[in-house]
């Protein structure tokens, strides 16, 4: 299958000696979604930066369509929309305005941008709030416009970077089935979240960003798979007798149990024998469970054995987006 | 939600301008557009309306009233008709510092970011901020005239000649614009761009002719106030609209404008295509 987007061994450092992208390298095929996942300050929003032609790279080249990014830039840019966290809507024009304006900065004739101005306020529910200024615009709503925004030139490449950070729960499934409805059409995404669960409904292919490289890529069941075990889930009915769970289980495995609120969970290799085993010792401690589960590993359990931290936020990047609070939530929703 | 279809428009085309003629024109649409989206922008801010309207009277009226009693400009020219060229060019000069702010803001905001990855011509940023703020001034100016009048303003030469002079002030103002932008261009936020942009207005506006004849001022002054280029512009202005020797003035006004786009403008320019 034909690449959409070529990245090749990318790397810039940035004034100060950020060294933000260490060479990084993907191929995106076309009509797939690929995913950067990676925490705050990885380097995923500069890699999307250098593929809009945004940022030049100090080495490396990227292509878009067969197009190389320094090269031809003007002619990448007729190619792609581009949605998310830095590239922003103009919030004292209302959302038809805004649209308009893309569509005649795309060099769409005046009724054109009118009309598909008025076809994309229709197709993301925002007809009634058209003529309103972005300052009256919910979280959600604004997103839905900036990705309307990207959408007005019907590109073949989408860049979303960060498409719903910061997004409550029902906006944020709202935008996937938006953006599952583009992949459908066969349009090309490459979008970057620090929401694993974002990755893993979304993307066919993940890149797994740390400290400006790519420390792993695959499907997100290949990527899954490289932890080669199950995870055990065990559901108590509160935190303290969970922590006591964990101490209890710290023998049944190589890898260490995590308390996760009132639940414990343990990667494991020896499937069902173990599980047994567990539930063997929670029976010596007295523990009972409220819920046994054997699942597969989620990307989060990925990126802990990848790196061998959890998926916190590093002050390098710095304007990656949501705060502490918000990721909080993310993550709970990922163990889902 | 439905997934949105493609109904009107065709799936994007690699597609550069056809040439120079091409070029030129998407260059022209694009700065319009801009042009356009600067405008809504200063109306719909409360506080960018208020200084491009409110504040030119206030100054009107506070020179008139409270300060032009006990100043007395040479020859028998009454003070309203001296003050009045001066806060045109003095308001023209303090509209530039929204040049510097509103780049800044754009830049700090992410508007900037998104007109870069668009297909649109790179000129466009630039010239689309400077033309709104000129379409501004030409608003500002047909407002203080009416304000004048008001107050007891009278042109004391022609249509013509006055209407010559609005047109010297707008050119000076456009230039302006341009050594503003480069300041929006270096500052860090839009607060940073006004607070680096006073310190330079000050001198201009107030140690020139536009208030107080430059003679009234202490002798080491003299020399900056008589030869900066805002009191050329104002006595080029007041030539035109009171009467007197006009030509030397008129060139050297033209002087100031042009040499400041053509040192400032390569500036801005350069600035806006490293900044990323």
């Amino acid at each position: 299958m034909p690449s959409a987007i070529e990245a090749h061994d990318l790397a810039k450092t940035f004034k100060g000696g950020v060294r933000a992208l260490d060479g990084v390298s993907f191929t995106v095929e076309e009509g797939s979604v690929f995913g950067l996942l990676g925490p705050n300050g990885a380097g995923k929003t500069t890699v999307v930066r250098i593929l809009t032609t945004i940022l030049r790279p100090d080495s490396g080249s990227a292509r878009v369509l067969g197009h190389d990014v320094a090269r031809e830039p003007e002619l990448v840019r007729s190619l792609f929309g581009l949605a998310g966290q830095y590239a922003a809507v103009d919030e004292n024009l209302t959302g038809r305005e805004n649209l308009r304006m893309i569509g005649r900065l795309n060099h769409l004739s005046r009724p054109v941008a009118a009309r598909r101005a008025a076809e994309l306020l229709e197709q993301f529910h925002l007809s009634d709030a058209a003529d309103r200024t972005l300052k009256t615009y919910s979280g959600g709503m604004r997103r839905r416009l900036d990705l309307a925004a990207a959408l007005v030139a019907s590109p073949s490449v989408l860049f979303l970077d960060e498409p719903t950070s910061g997004l409550d729960p029902q906006s944020r499934i709202d935008l996937w089935e938006v953006i599952e409805g583009l992949v459908a059409r066969g349009t090309t995404v490459l979008l970057t979240t620090q929401y694993l669960e974002e990755a893993d409904r979304l993307a066919s292919h993940v890149a797994v960003v740390d400290h400006g490289r790519v420390i792993s890529q695959g499907a997100p069941a290949e990527l899954k798979a490289t932890l080669g075990a199950t995870v055990l889930e065990i559901g108590l009915s509160d935190p303290g007798t969970a922590e006591r769970t964990a101490g209890a289980l710290a023998s049944i495995s190589q890898k260490r149990p995590h308390v996760v609120g009132s639940s414990v969970e343990v990667p494991i290799d020896g499937g069902p024998r173990t599980a047994m085993e567990a539930l063997r010792v929670l029976d010596q401690h007295d523990i009972e469970p409220v819920t046994f589960t054997l699942r597969e590993p989620s990307l989060d359990d990925v990126f802990l054995a990848l790196t061998g931290r959890v998926t916190e936020s590093e002050p390098a990047e710095g304007s990656d987006g949501a705060d502490g609070a918000e990721r909080a939530v993310a993550r709970a929703g990922a163990r889902r | 939600m439905s997934a949105p279809g493609a109904a009107l428009v065709a799936p994007a085309e690699a597609r550069v301008p056809a040439g120079t003629g091409e070029r030129f024109r998407w260059a022209v649409t694009d700065t319009l557009t801009v042009t356009g989206r600067n405008l809504k922008n200063y109306v719909r801010i409360p506080e960018s309306l208020f200084f491009s309207s409110v504040q030119p009277v206030m100054f009107v009226l506070l020179f008139r009233y409270v300060f032009g009693g006990a100043i007395h400009p040479p020859g028998h020219v009454s003070y309203v008709n001296y003050l009045i060229p001066g806060i045109f060019v003095q308001t023209v000069a303090f509209g530039a510092v929204a040049t510097s702010i509103g780049l800044a803001e754009d830049l700090q905001k992410g508007i900037v970011e998104r007109f870069r990855a668009l297909p649109m011509a790179r000129s466009a940023v630039l010239a689309g901020r400077t033309v709104a703020d000129l379409v501004r001034n030409v608003f500002v100016v047909v407002l203080i005239t009416g304000v004048g009048y008001a107050v007891g303003f009278r042109v004391q030469t022609a249509a013509l000649p006055f209407i010559a002079g609005l047109g010297v002030i707008l050119l000076f103002a456009y230039s302006l614009s341009w050594g503003f932008a480069v300041i929006g261009l270096s500052a860090p936020n839009s607060e940073t761009a006004q607070v680096m942009s006073f310190p330079l207005l000050f001198p201009l506006t107030f140690a020139s002719s536009a208030f107080v004849p430059v003679q009234f001022m202490p002798h080491w002054l003299q020399g900056f106030a008589n030869h900066q280029p805002v009191s050329v512009v104002v006595d080029t202005a007041r030539a035109l609209m009171l009467g007197g020797p006009t030509a030397s003035l008129v060139w050297q006004s033209l002087a100031w404008t042009v040499g400041i786009v053509v040192v400032l403008a390569p500036i801005a320019v350069r600035r806006y295509r490293r900044r990323s």
